[in-house]
């Protein structure tokens, strides 16, 4: 025990109260002096004459367009694909490892080889495009081509949340799977004796059984999205313009670049509470629907 | 690669499998296998795509509209990536990642299956506020520990170190949350036969305990290596000398270095790939039953 909660104080408890004490301090990295200011840091985020304001929360937006694109189709994709690998059939444990291949690359890999892929104009993408004849298409539909996947909105957000999705969505199809194969065969047995079609069973049947596991995997997925950072960085480098610069790129670049480490942390400290406010929000969603 | 499928996965069928129209059953047998070919293309695919391009001359990875296998296979790319050494030390990266990955994996395993150890099976005062405590940082976000971390680094004067890839993440609450309930299950008898024969605490521990959770100390070992070798953000702000990164922090400055050569970039990509690949296909019922485990029992 003694070896474990040596680091364990050091480096996660320890922590975090020395962020709650920096965020209440005017804390530069370079200077001696590190005033008392309260809750200054908190006050500016929300002071739009304030340096760090219009900064902060074009953060915030980006990481809020990301999180809101990603996380359905982040729960809705690995639900189907693991109502898909549920069944029984050959070869079942190799395509499960297969979808989750790519998660066990690191982003700065996945990002390299996106960066690649999406060039518009020798980039895979954009010559898989033109060789399936899809150019007439897609400029029917008013899109001009070749696509310019990183340098222009929405494509740049189109971007790395499909990107995104390729690289995470094995982790989610895994935990739905190992949740499907908790529910009892007898109600789907009984369900079928009710006569209840194939979609009947999975909304009363799968869903209900999945509660929990969809309540973890909301907020795990949320999580992780409000933590992105390594795609926008190995991607598009924020860009266009500012805008995949995300909340934590903001806030890293605040505190561990131009060491305003007090107003930073007051940032991660904001940031972590909107997360909390969604936390509960999606558990609220998850138990009231359990009434219904 | 496993095809094998322990108890639990052999589950019932449960598609309806008597119905009369086998017609209509062949096509959706059919499609069913269609529909997973394009999605092990989808996934594999890329990965594949990043090797060939590693194995072509820069103009033909360039080359418009583009060739799916290389048409003179080189090894130019790994090559240059070589020569690239001195400002672009690629295979210190490889060894440094290597290095800090395994250190970090046992410091893992010793301090999560001591701390797990005594939470299952010691009685002590504190006990369940402690485990408490521990699993509710499961949910702070991480966002929140970078930066003071970052000056305790400082202070123990391990910024630039491998220590600082090493330690602060070991403490992490998943370990022993995990390791925990395996030894909650130990059978009360295996302890108290070790008790007449004499073992101590430590000896239960050691040679008891820690060989019967053989299983989930693999898929823990696994995890924090993975983990700990693909890890972005904290590198690439507490390394700063050239030849002490790590391979996903020297890939960043690669990207910003040599953009235009592809090959090479996807040589970087393909070295950084290789030992999680092969480490995941070896191990992948350990590591897909850990994340399992961490969704069904959170």
């Amino acid at each position: 025990m003694a070896p474990f909660l040596a680091i364990f104080i050091t480096f996660v408890a320890l922590p975090a109260v020395l962020g709650l004490w920096m965020s209440l301090h005017d804390w530069d990295y370079m200077f001696e002096v590190r005033p008392f200011v309260g809750l200054e840091n908190y006050f500016n985020l929300f002071d739009s004459a304030s340096a760090a304001y219009q900064m902060f929360w074009n953060g915030m937006r980006a990481t809020a367009i990301f999180t809101v694109a990603s996380v359905p189709l982040l729960m809705a994709v690995p639900l189907a694909l693991a109502v898909l690998l549920n069944r029984r059939f050959a070869g079942r444990t190799f395509f499960r490892a297969v979808f989750f291949m790519p998660y066990v690359l690191g982003v700065a890999v996945v990002g390299l080889l996106f960066r690649f892929a999406l060039d518009p104009n020798i980039g895979i993408i954009n010559a898989g495009i033109s060789a399936l004849g899809l150019e007439g298409v897609l400029n029917a539909l008013g899109i001009s081509t070749p696509i310019p996947w990183i340098t222009a909105q929405p494509w740049a957000w189109i971007s790395l949340v499909l990107m995104t999705v390729w690289w995470t969505l094995g982790f989610n199809t895994i935990i739905y799977l190992a949740g499907l194969q908790d529910i009892p065969r007898e109600l789907y047995d009984a369900a079928k004796v009710d006569g209840a079609s194939g979609w009947q069973q999975f909304r009363h049947v799968t869903l209900p059984g999945l509660r929990n596991v969809i309540l973890f995997v909301v907020i795990i997925t949320t999580l992780a999205s409000a933590n992105m950072f390594g795609q926008s960085v190995m991607v598009t480098g924020g860009g266009p313009g500012d805008s995949t610069r995300t909340a934590l790129m903001v806030i890293l670049g605040e505190g561990l670049e131009s060491f305003r480490m007090g107003s930073a942390a007051a940032m991660s400290y904001l940031l972590a509470v909107f997360l909390g406010i969604v936390s509960i929000i999606n558990v609220l969603l998850v138990r009231g629907r359990r009434r219904s | 690669m496993s095809l094998t499928t322990s108890a639990q996965e052999v589950e019932p069928d449960r598609t309806p499998s008597n119905r009369p129209v086998r017609a209509r059953s062949l096509v959706r047998t059919g499609s069913f296998w269609a529909l997973l070919l394009v999605l092990t293309v989808v996934f594999v695919g890329p990965i594949l795509w990043m090797f060939l391009t590693s194995l072509k001359t820069n103009p033909e990875a360039t080359s418009v509209p583009p060739t799916i296998l290389p048409e003179q296979p080189t090894t130019a790319a790994y090559e240059g990536l070589l020569r690239l050494d001195g400002s672009y030390p690629v295979l210190r990266w490889f060894f440094n990642s290597l290095l800090a990955a395994t250190l970090h994996m046992l410091l893992v395993l010793f301090v999560a299956s001591t701390a797990a150890y005594a939470l299952a099976r010691l009685r002590f005062r504190f006990r369940g506020v402690f485990f408490a405590v521990i699993v509710s940082t499961l949910f702070v976000p991480g966002f929140i520990f970078l930066m003071p971390n970052y000056l305790i680094i400082d202070r123990l004067g391990w910024l630039d170190t491998i220590w600082a890839l090493v330690v602060p993440g070991a403490a992490g609450a998943f370990g022993v949350f995990f390791l925990r309930q395996f030894f909650a299950m130990l059978p009360d008898e295996l302890e108290e036969a070790a008790l007449i024969d004499g073992a101590n605490q430590w000896q239960i521990f050691t040679q008891v305990a820690l060989p019967n959770a053989k299983p989930a100390l693999a898929t823990l070992a696994v995890l924090s290596f993975l983990t700990n070798w693909n890890d972005f953000i904290w590198p690439i702000y507490v390394l700063f000398s050239p030849e002490r990164l790590t391979l996903p922090a020297g890939l960043r400055l690669l990207q910003g270095a040599y953009t235009t050569d592809y090959p090479v970039m996807m040589a970087g990509a393909f070295v950084a790939s290789v030992p999680v690949l092969i480490l995941f296909i070896f191990t992948q019922r350990y590591v897909i039953e850990g994340v399992a485990r961490s969704g069904l029992k959170g």
